[in-house]
């Protein structure tokens, strides 16, 4: 659509800037204004420049978090967005049951946080859980409060639970929006169902499964309450992603200083992120 | 293919309900029943669990308060964001495209990282333990997505549209009230439902800002148990309670929702 310059637009747009401006901007100020000082109690600060971010850059915990974050992040990615367009194709596109899939699918995402995370909690707990009776009873050694490896499991199935709807509601729409006509002429040029799926399907999808990466990305990215309910980032450190560390520091501790430095990079790292998505999945369209 | 196509979602939806239904069950059982035995069903059914939740006011205000907050939310969010996401979608403006991009990277904020800063600020200007506390913190990242989702769906309203009622004679408010609000209500209504799911569901900011006035039930749950020991029930039944909200929203919006995100662009 072809916009009209037109610079008293700014007075729609004010509304929300002094509420977004108020929220945003003086939080934000207040955490790099904590980042560059030193305290030692009684409300007495003093300048210390940059050590607290070399300190947080430098410091092995917070490697490990970071690395246990992307870890995380790039799993339930890799998992979520292929399940999620495989169950968006294999949904019915007309009738009653498109509610009845919808209503369902669309249950985990409306449940409130800590209700998911103490849900699987229970439903995982390997003496009176329905999923860790079954898989013992299985055979499987399987305590995710004991073995980080059954906690990693637990906390991905969890997450693959309450997310891959998102998925496969954008994932739908984008496909409901195909009109009839591309599919007849696929079928008159005798595609097979890889082809259509290559070249109509999945160019048509994209705008959408941009969305969904992107919100996918930046939610697993600030994830808290589900794994803190869950495993409370154990057994040790093993669960232990990033804005759970970043709690215990700013509210155990109440180390402001290195908490502040380190929400400020941790901050930087899904700007950085999301950016570099968004660029790389939208850099065709502008080639077009 | 076609004719195990239907076993797809259903063997998902069957994994979504599991562990749903093991917190309803849970919650018709006596705590007793929970850690003594392992029961499909429950065994001595009770309804206990709900009676005290609807009799103790430090529970059921637990629910008033969450859904004023994601009330006011919902209205605050969805109604800046309207002639907001009206500028983006019609005009260009100076700046625009850095203000949309900035709005966004709200959404992109860690609340983890916000949770002291907003309650140092909202204790400072007095609001610290009000609903309406809770509700400023959530326009944070709210009000970028549904600035986000109208915008897709006001640019998908052709231009002619706003033109021939200019030319009629409306003014710009008239305009947007009586025509094109009625116009995108599908879109404001995939909005709203957005507002209420992350206000909804979000805990830490909730947490942090409200003490006893504003608590929400989320907040109650953590606290119980931790001091009263282990009442599983009691959490269970509270846990169920607090999915029956989402749901009823769900339903109204069912119709909305797949189209909701055709139309929303990046």
């Amino acid at each position: 659509m072809n916009k009209t310059v037109n610079q008293k637009a700014w007075f729609l747009v004010l509304p929300v800037l002094v509420l977004v401006a108020f929220n945003a901007i003086v939080p934000l100020i207040t955490v790099v204004n904590y980042s560059v000082q030193e305290t030692f109690g009684n409300n007495v600060f003093f300048w210390s420049g940059i050590t607290w971010f070399e300190d947080v850059l430098r410091s092995p915990r917070f490697h490990a978090s970071l690395g246990r974050q992307l870890t995380f992040t790039f799993t339930i990615l890799a998992i979520e967005v292929p399940l999620g367009v495989l169950i968006a194709l294999a949904m019915p596109r007309k009738g009653i049951w498109v509610s009845v899939c919808l209503v369902l699918m669309a249950m985990p995402l409306l449940i409130p946080w800590n209700v998911v995370g103490a849900m699987w909690n229970i439903f995982a707990l390997p003496e009176i859980g329905l999923l860790g009776k079954t898989l013992n009873a299985m055979g499987f050694d399987y305590n995710y409060t004991r073995q980080p490896g059954d906690a990693w499991f637990t906390l991905i199935l969890m997450d693959v639970w309450h997310w891959t709807s998102l998925v496969v509601l954008l994932a739908y729409a984008g496909l409901v929006s195909i009109p009839d006509a591309y599919y007849q002429a696929a079928k008159i040029d005798g595609a097979s169902s890889w082809a259509i799926f290559r070249y109509i399907q999945l160019p048509k999808m994209k705008r959408v499964l941009t969305i969904a990466i992107l919100l996918r990305f930046m939610d697993s990215f600030n994830i808290y309450t589900e794994p803190s309910v869950l495993t409370g980032g154990g057994p040790g450190n093993s669960t232990t992603l990033l804005s759970i560390d970043l709690v215990k520091i700013a509210l155990g501790q109440f180390d402001l200083g290195p908490a502040a430095a380190m929400s400020l990079i941790y901050f930087l790292v899904i700007l950085l992120l999301s950016w570099i998505f968004y660029t790389v999945m939208t850099r065709d369209e502008a080639n077009q | 293919m076609r004719r195990v196509s239907w076993l797809v979602p259903t063997v998902y939806i069957l994994f979504l309900m599991l562990p749903i239904y093991w917190l309803v069950t849970m919650s018709f059982k006596t705590t007793n029943e929970i850690l003594g035995s392992f029961t499909l069903f429950p065994q001595s059914f009770t309804l206990e669990n709900y009676r005290v939740i609807f009799t103790d006011p430090t529970w059921y205000m637990g629910y008033v308060n969450s859904l004023i907050y994601v009330t006011i939310n919902t209205v605050l969010s969805v109604c800046v964001a309207l002639p907001a996401a009206y500028a983006f979608s019609r005009y260009r403006f100076l700046g625009d495209k850095h203000l949309f991009f900035w709005l966004l990277t709200n959404r992109m904020a860690p609340a983890a990282v916000f949770a002291l800063p907003f309650f140092q600020l909202y204790s400072a200007v007095g609001i610290f333990d009000t609903h309406l506390a809770v509700a400023l913190a959530h326009t944070l990242f709210n009000i970028p997505l549904a600035v986000w989702i109208l915008e897709g769906f006001m640019s998908g309203v052709p231009k002619q549209l706003d033109e021939t009622a200019y030319i009629d004679g409306y003014s710009f408010p008239s305009f947007f009230v009586k025509i094109f609000i009625p116009t995108i209500a599908a879109g404001i209504g995939v909005a709203a439902f957005f507002c209420f799911m992350f206000s909804w569901v979000e805990l830490l900011l909730a947490k942090t800002l409200t003490a006893v006035a504003a608590k929400p039930i989320a907040a109650t749950m953590t606290k119980t148990a931790s001091s009263s020991g282990y009442e599983l029930g009691l959490l269970a039944a509270a846990g169920t309670l607090t999915i029956i909200p989402g749901a009823i929203v769900i339903y109204f919006v069912r119709n909305y929702i797949a189209k909701g995100f055709a139309l929303g662009r990046v």
